[in-house]
């Protein structure tokens, strides 16, 4: 069993055929997972036991011949998705006791599904983070280079499966948490539709914006396995309701006559010349194949990022009001009457970044600044929805960079917030528009970092999107390179 | 649109969100905001008249669920996590009306 | 100078479903303490709210029958303060744009009829309990009412005294258990009320500062909190003082208001569309489907009480109480031979006071509108006197049965055959002659004597009024 090249199609049918039992399976990846978390702080929890005894479960069903795509799989999950009797922390302190008692909607799927939970991934507290780097639980270092990081906040996702410890990984992105690790660990991404994916039990940072997703290595390994993440949810009051879609059996597709859009915003100055280069390259594989390369504009892109931080944090503080000591979470052990208690909870439980949103979400909807900041980024959200509307007139998906850079080191970014809110330019206009986004390796830069190109496609194209991104990785192999995961060479 | 944060209504916003903050915050955290405000001033620059906001990423509409219970009692499962409980109660410092 | 009372009323209906407002928890009452508090109720993490159809609904009811407007696009907002019977940190509640507009409740005081305006009724999730027990000095919260269904109804600052303010919330209260979407449970908090109270010199057109005073939950205590609130402010401007706007407190035990939390510190909510919650969107066909499902209001059927049965408003108010009282009323009248008069003063008297004796609702009366029917059937057509009938209904009302049977076997019915009562009296007559001529010598009081005698001779049976006039007439000697 070689897991540095492989496929979920793969896994599969070694599963179906008996090669390997997904015993054997799984305990390979722990065994690696074992070997390199240490070095690479990719999972926050692992139970060895408690995964290995689920494989056991989907080899009885395995050998009935039951089950589908993913029976017997080992899957990464973020520690943002509530599972059942698993330690679910938010990479905070806050949730550092917490066992949930319920299962997301996306790990119920999951589970239904047959897949094994081979242990939950290391984030960004509550997701917030560009760079892994404010997790309570240390930073997850980046395969490719340990200095670096590996994007945020689905960090841990990505790194793991970059560095081989998962096949398949599940994450989220509220601004680019997917994509923009995704680009930085090499590996292919795939933010969905708003909507598509139930948010139920997954601990929510800005409600409007948040969406499941997932990261493989391969845009074929996402198609085999959207299916099972998919599927509409009542508990989620804005999940939407639609025909099931084979996603694998549409991911053959010619890419003659494509139009890719490319926005004239996404290509300006501040793209570092690696990123530049490996992404002209990128398009011009997709002309060869027969695509269109069309410019468009996206003239409120710009205005994307303070959008973002404007809504997001204002959704965030009310969201996570709800954690004050009282009924779960941690408590202070030392107060004097109820508002200290909770007050000094929530400064013990909370990170510094945390703290900081909270405190830019409570500032944009207080008195006298609820029409200037709050209403004012509601409306230039419409504008900048309208803009992403108007540019699929022209074209049938948009690509550009997922990131101005490569990924960056450890403390490069500094003490000023923006900096690094900065970094998320290209991924955060998306969410705002509630588009499906995805991220594709597509090359190096002069450092040997990989560099991701992102895809944009209308609402609800994910199997398009998986299309034109297979078609890709059908003429390159940057999808299939391992990193060196540390290893002297 | 907004002078940077200073220490009063610092407090004034941790007294809202309900975080204590230590001196070294309330030292530190003044530039920081200044620099998001910064980030976030961009916005009074544009005009939007005649924009209807928009809250979700794209226009939805409620969906309502049947008037019926579908939960069972999981008091002692849930009361597991809780820092502190007594006869079914959640305990916290006196509350004062 | 004369100072004249501005008041507003804003009262949160508990609504009448099965589950919470955004969970499917049972609302009930009475529940061991967080029995009922699910996942979504203790906002656990990742948990999301979706509202209750039903809730809906009951709010379209109540905006059709004030004559409100039902907003075709409403949502919900969340309210963000700490409390620790507030889970989530902030209950979602409707601001902007509440699902109810407008409306009007009429009601007479003291025979003037009278118009409260209403601003709005909103959809909001009730809090939990804090209760403060000594448990090792900590207070305990129970979770088991957070989440459950509200409606606010806000009246426009249009009432003028106590006494005003409470007719509104009793005819408010008639018409939200009239519509069945409230108990109207006031021990139970199924129907709390806060008062905004201000004054104002008289002829002043400007208000003046006003006062909250929260969680009412009975119309005494509402008369008596406004009252006191009046006199207060009026002694704090009289002797040169400000009102400060700001929430307060009736205590009932002292029958006093005493300040919670001043505007000074005032909470600013952070109000915000619930991103969890896209807009509600109500469609013609919802409404004109509740519209068909809201039965008739009980100012119309009394208005059709007094002009179909000739009752008099008194009487057709009090048998427009409740829902419930109206139609065992309408069930006497479906006889057709009952006259409405008696059967109003039946149900107002006997029937009202034997259920406030025993407790019961007329719903759950032991005398059914079809047995009370055929008793009045038989005070009509004079087999039972107004004495023998409230005997039956008492017999009924302990053992149930038939009442044309029970007066049957119980040989209850009245001696009205002037052959049988004539000879009854002259019996009487000659057995005692003495009291014969003391009556004829002027002493009317024997009178009562010879009646006695002979109600005793028929075992209670002999009409009295026949008896009466019989009676008379023998003894006077024609």
């Amino acid at each position: 069993m070689n897991l540095d090249d492989t496929s979920l199609r793969m896994l599969c049918a070694g599963l179906r055929e008996r090669t390997f039992s997904s015993e054997e399976l799984t305990q390979a990846y722990l065994q690696r997972i074992e070997q390199y978390n240490t070095r690479l702080g990719c999972f926050i929890t692992v139970d060895p036991e408690r995964s290995l005894s689920q494989a056991r479960a989907a080899d009885i069903r395995l050998a009935r011949g039951e089950g589908g795509p993913l029976l017997g799989i080992p899957v990464a999950h973020k520690d943002i998705f509530c599972t059942e009797g698993w330690l679910t922390t938010c990479g905070s302190r806050m949730l550092s006791n917490f066992v949930a008692p319920y299962d997301a909607h996306v790990i119920q799927r999951f589970k239904e599904a047959g897949s094994v939970i081979l242990g939950k991934t290391n984030m960004d507290e509550f997701a917030m983070g560009s760079s892994n780097e404010t997790s309570f639980y240390g930073p997850v270092h980046n395969p490719w280079q340990l200095t670096h990081v590996p994007g945020g906040s689905s960090g841990g996702s990505a790194a793991a499966v970059a560095a081989r410890l998962a096949p398949l990984a599940t994450a989220t992105d509220t601004g680019g948490s997917i994509r923009q690790p995704a680009a930085f660990c090499g590996i292919s991404g795939l933010k969905p539709t708003y909507g598509r994916v139930s948010r139920y039990g997954m601990i929510a940072f800005a409600s409007s914006l948040d969406q499941g997703g997932l990261m493989a290595p391969s845009a074929a390994d996402l198609a085999w396995s959207l299916g099972t993440l998919t599927g509409f949810d009542e508990r989620d009051a804005t999940s939407v309701a639609r025909p099931e879609e084979d996603f694998g059996a549409q991911l053959e597709h010619s890419l003659e006559g494509l139009r890719i859009g490319l926005p004239r915003q996404y290509f300006g100055s501040g793209i570092a010349p690696g990123v530049a280069q490996a992404v002209e390259e990128a398009l011009r594989v997709y002309e060869s194949r027969g695509a269109r390369l069309v410019e468009v504009d996206l003239p409120h892109s710009e205005l994307s990022v303070p959008v973002y931080y404007v809504l997001a944090p204002a959704e965030a503080s009310s969201n996570l009001s709800r954690y004050d000591g009282v009924r779960y979470g941690w408590r202070a052990s030392q107060y004097g009457d109820l508002n200290e208690m909770i007050a000094r909870s929530r400064a013990e439980g909370f990170g510094a970044e945390v703290k900081l949103r909270i405190l830019t979400g409570a500032y944009v909807l207080s008195q006298g600044y609820y029409d200037a900041y709050y209403l004012q980024a509601q409306r230039v959200r419409r504008l900048i929805q309208q803009d992403f509307l108007q540019a699929f007139e022209q074209c049938d998906v948009l690509m550009g960079p997922t990131t101005p850079s490569t990924a960056f080191r450890f403390g490069d970014k500094g003490s000023d917030p923006v900096q690094m809110y900065l970094s998320d330019i290209f991924t955060i206009g998306v969410n705002l528009a509630g588009l499906p986004g995805m991220s594709i390796p597509v090359g190096f830069d002069g450092q040997g970092l990989p560099v991701g190109l992102q895809l944009i496609g209308p609402h609800f194209s994910e199997a398009r999107l998986l299309a034109v991104a297979h078609g890709y990785q059908q003429a390159t192999d940057w999808h299939a390179r391992v990193p060196g995961r540390g290893e002297q060479a | 649109m907004s002078d940077s944060l200073n220490e009063s209504s610092l407090r004034h916003l941790a007294r809202l969100a309900c975080i204590e903050l230590s001196a070294e915050e309330l030292d530190r955290l003044p530039a920081r905001f200044h620099s998001i405000l910064g980030l976030i001033d961009r916005l009074q620059q544009v005009d939007t008249q005649g924009v209807k906001p928009l809250a979700q990423s794209f226009d939805l509409t409620l969906r309502l669920r049947d008037d019926e219970i579908t939960t069972r009692d999981q008091r002692a499962q849930f009361q597991s996590l809780a820092p502190e409980v007594a006869d079914g109660l959640y305990l916290v410092p006196r509350v004062i009306e | 100078m004369k100072w004249e009372m501005v008041i507003g009323l804003e009262t949160h209906v508990q609504l009448a479903t099965r589950s919470k407002m955004f969970s499917g928890s049972p609302t009930a009452f009475g529940a061991p303490p967080n029995v009922q508090a699910n996942a979504v109720d203790l906002a656990l993490p990742g948990v999301l709210p979706v509202p209750n159809r039903q809730a809906v609904a009951q709010a379209i009811r109540f905006g059709l029958a004030v004559g409100a407007q039902i907003n075709p696009r409403s949502w919900f907002e969340r309210k963000n303060y700490f409390y620790p019977d507030l889970p989530k940190g902030y209950q979602i509640s409707q601001y902007e744009e509440p699902v109810v507009k407008g409306g009007v409740v009429t009601f007479a005081l003291e025979g003037v009829p009278h118009q409260v305006l209403l601003t709005r009724a909103h959809l909001e999730e009730d809090a939990g309990k804090s209760l403060h027990e000594d448990f090792h000095g900590r207070s305990g919260i129970d979770l088991n009412r957070a989440g459950t269904p509200l409606l606010e109804i806000v009246t426009e600052p249009v009432m003028r005294s106590a006494a005003e303010a409470v007719a509104y919330a009793r005819t408010l209260h008639q018409l939200v258990t009239w519509i069945g979407i409230c108990d109207g449970n006031m021990q139970e908090g199924s129907f709390r009320c806060d008062a905004n109270v201000s004054v104002r010199p008289q002829g002043q057109v400007a208000f003046g500062t006003r006062c909250e005073i929260k969680n009412l939950n009975s119309f005494r205590f509402l008369e008596q909190a406004i009252l006191h609130e009046f006199e207060r402010q009026v002694e704090l401007l009289e002797s040169g003082g400000k009102v400060v706007q700001e929430t307060r407190l009736y205590d009932p035990e002292r029958d006093e208001t005493r300040s919670m939390r001043s505007k000074e510190d005032a909470q600013d909510y952070r109000y915000f569309p619930d991103p969890d919650l896209p807009p509600l969107c109500i469609d013609e066909a919802w409404i004109e489907q509740e519209r068909a499902a809201l039965p008739e209001l009980p100012a119309a059927l009394a208005q059709r009480l007094q002009t179909r049965f000739g009752l008099s408003v008194y009487d057709a108010g009090l048998l427009t109480a409740s829902r419930e009282w109206a139609n065992y009323f309408l069930t006497l009248m479906a006889e057709g031979t009952l006259d409405p008069k008696l059967c109003a003063n039946w149900m107002t008297g006997e029937l009202a006071a034997t259920l406030k004796r025993t407790g019961r609702e007329v719903q759950d009366s032991s005398v059914s509108a079809p047995q009370l029917a055929a008793l009045l059937r038989r005070i009509q057509d004079g087999t039972l006197s107004g004495k023998m009938a409230r005997e039956v209904f008492e017999i009924v009302w302990q053992e149930g049965g038939e009442v044309d049977a029970l007066i049957a076997a119980r040989g209850l019915s009245q001696v009205s055959d002037s052959g049988v009562l004539e000879k009854l009296i002259d019996e009487l007559l000659a057995a005692h002659p003495a009291q014969v001529e003391e009556f004829r010598a002027g002493k009317d009081k024997v009178f009562g004597f010879f009646v006695g005698r002979a109600m005793k001779a028929s075992e209670g049976r002999a009409n009295p009024q026949q008896l009466n006039e019989l009676l008379r007439r023998k003894l006077s000697g024609s």
